[in-house]
């Protein structure tokens, strides 16, 4: 008789286990899922802490949001998302680029977003088709706003917070 | 698990809002599926032979082995997806420990009794040298592959041998190349084999993506429409029906409609990916379907070369109809299972040794005599996990080649899952592929360690912050060498 318990509670724990196991996994896997999400609902305080001291500053001013994401919204690379850091982000056709676009109205190195004291300038690179933020044409270097498209050929872009 | 956001020093990392790398979470997943497959270990020990032994030695090595894996990722892919290794690792380690409670087993007809762990004979202790081996060639692919991308600029190299390695079995002589009637394999002399298709998979796929990728507009804007459906030109189709022929050759030639299936899903989903086109998977599904519907048919007419898959579409249909000869591996499989039941016999106590070639293609079956739908279902979720894993990182990643190589690596893994696990549960007519991790044998080990290594640098690539890639990864493009730009 203790020998079908012992077996009886091997055979149960080890699947309860398991399962214990696929759930844990799940919910490590759950808060990757939902990480970009939820920093959109909720304004972080730790990640704006985490910028450096000048551009904290600078960003505090404007209601505490800084990008801290780039995310392509349409086009052949919809989906992907870019952890901002401190150096620039280069977008064009070639292979050293950031953020390599496979579309064909984009120039080899289309434009580049540069960190400027808590925000990013938009500048285009001479490219052939040119690079539009919203409906306007980018001469020079011009500050982009959250959530507003980048648009590079069939391709646009927007920084989240 | 609430220390896992801290990040170690990684040296890419830019200052400012650091991304968590999650490798303590990787470390404590891990820790836990190697307490899962020592619980299991003890839980066969006691069942077989009714007192607990050296239970601890063998998950002990395989937790040595895994830690390994996990330092390699913590130096080479600090930023690669936490979920992956610990997922892959408990599968390994089931498969080991299952393969130990065969050797364990007494009543098992084809192999002899091996109740030691370090023996030769035992294939426990075999698949525990090939784990090793594996974990060794997935280090060496991520030292060797520093950035996904530098695998496209040898593309034709690659995507050529791996046709070479699938053409290899079908060109040699039946003597070389047969084992239990299917033509998959490369043997050197009677102990030492080979199955080059599990590596052919691979080099192919990464093959596909880079033609996807220079294709992908061609493909995704000339089309004509019917029926509301877009269909692409005719000569675009070109290399689809190529592969679709290669694929049908394989089926015929090695008898083996897995592998054909395998190659063509493969090719399908990554067209479909790259183009986001819904007809490119009806006209795959309706071209493998009338492949396969048109080679039972000629199986049931001439015979010759389609005759072994005629032969098994109708196990398939009629397993009952001869149980003790034609169909009776895979009837003892469905008993097997039935009598599992929904939480199985209790580790060590089902009749593995009723189930001919329970160890590798089967063991599906034998392991679900003994946990049960229960616990199988739970399998099934850690595989959906590393495929999601990998389509996640396929999502993220910032290049197209990326994209689709871990997309179609990623439905490859899934894809075997499902002819496997298909087969033996009847859903589909039986073919004789490994089960991922699982099963016995070190070309799938291997080569699927090794799909996961590329899973991990993709996943690492999408993960790490911007700034670090360019200047750990290519080298600069010279801009006089580009090609002209397209202007319409």
């Amino acid at each position: 008789m203790p020998e079908e318990l012992v077996l009886t509670v091997a055979r149960i724990g080890f699947l309860v286990l398991l399962w214990i196991f696929v759930f844990t996994v799940v919910g490590v896997i759950r808060r990757d899922l939902f990480a970009g999400v939820r920093s959109r609902l909720v304004a972080a305080p730790r990640r704006v802490g985490a910028v450096a001291p000048g551009a904290a500053a600078a960003a505090k001013v404007r209601k505490g949001r800084a990008a801290h994401q780039l995310v392509v919204t349409a086009g052949a690379l919809a989906g992907t998302k870019i952890t901002l850091g401190e150096q620039p982000i280069t977008i064009g056709r070639a292979e050293d680029s950031t953020l390599v676009i496979t579309d064909d109205y984009a120039s080899a190195r289309h434009a580049r977003l540069v960190p400027r004291s808590g925000q990013w300038l938009l500048e285009d690179l001479g490219s052939t088709n040119g690079t539009y933020l919203d409906r306007a044409k980018v001469s020079g270097p011009t500050p982009v706003p959250l959530g507003v498209p980048i648009r590079i050929g069939r391709t646009a872009l927007e920084l989240r917070p | 698990m609430t220390a896992s956001t801290t990040s170690s020093p990684a040296p890419a990392a830019a200052a400012g809002p650091r991304a968590p790398t999650r490798r303590n979470a990787e470390l404590a997943l891990l820790l836990f599926a190697m307490g899962v497959v020592t619980v299991y270990a003890a839980a066969v020990e006691y069942g077989v032979n009714h007192h607990l032994g050296r239970f601890w030695l063998l998950p002990l090595l395989l937790t040595l082995v895994f830690l390994a894996m996990h330092l390699a990722v913590r130096f080479l892919a600090p930023y690669a997806d936490p979920a992956i290794v610990p997922a892959v690792a408990l599968l390994n380690g089931l498969g080991v420990v299952f393969l130990r409670r065969i050797d364990l087993d007494p009543k098992m007809p084809d192999l002899d009794y091996h109740p030691n762990l370090v023996d030769f004979g035992g294939i426990a202790f075999k698949q525990l040298i090939w784990t090793v081996a594996a974990v060794i060639v997935a280090t060496v692919a991520l030292v060797v592959v520093r950035d996904h991308r530098t695998l496209s600029r040898y593309a034709y190299t690659l995507g050529f041998t791996g046709l070479v390695l699938m053409m290899i079995p079908a060109i040699l002589p039946a003597s070389l190349s047969e084992v239990n009637g299917a033509k998959l394999w490369i043997r050197f002399g009677g102990f030492f084999q080979i199955q080059p298709g599990e590596f052919a998979k691979i080099l192919v796929l990464s093959f596909f993506a880079y033609y996807l990728v220079r294709k992908r507009e061609v493909l995704s804007l000339a089309s004509r429409r019917v029926l509301g459906v877009d269909f692409p030109r005719g000569r675009d189709l070109g290399p689809v029906l190529m592969v679709w022929g290669v694929s049908l050759l394989v089926l015929v030639f090695e008898k083996d409609l897995g592998t054909s299936l395998l190659y063509f899903g493969m090719f399908v989903v990554t067209l479909y990916i790259a183009t986001e086109r819904v007809s490119w998977l009806i006209i795959g599904l309706l071209l493998f379907f009338g492949g396969a519907f048109a080679a039972y048919l000629l199986g049931a007419a001439v015979g010759g070369p389609f005759a072994n898959f005629y032969g098994r579409v109708g196990v398939w249909l009629h397993p009952f109809d001869d149980p003790n000869r034609s169909g009776y591996q895979l009837v003892q499989s469905l008993l097997g299972l039935g009598t599992g039941g929904l939480f199985g016999s209790g580790p060590g106590a089902g009749f593995p040794d009723q189930v001919p070639a329970v160890y590798n293609d089967f063991i599906f079956a034998g392991l679900g005599e003994e946990i049960g739908l229960f616990g199988l279902t739970a399998l099934l979720m850690v595989y959906l996990v590393i495929a999601e894993r990998g389509l996640r990182a396929a999502i993220a990643v910032r290049d197209s080649f990326g994209k689709l190589m871990a997309g179609g690596l990623a439905f490859t893994l899934a894809l075997q899952v499902f002819v496997i696990v298909g087969g033996v549960t009847k859903l589909i007519p039986l073919t004789g592929q490994t089960t991922p991790f699982l099963s016995a044998g070190g070309s799938s080990l291997m080569a699927n360690w090794l799909l996961i290594a590329l899973l991990l640098r993709v996943s690492d690539a999408s993960r790490r912050p911007a700034g670090g890639v360019t200047a750990s990864g290519a080298a600069p493009v010279k801009l006089a060498g580009l090609a002209t730009e397209v202007m319409r």
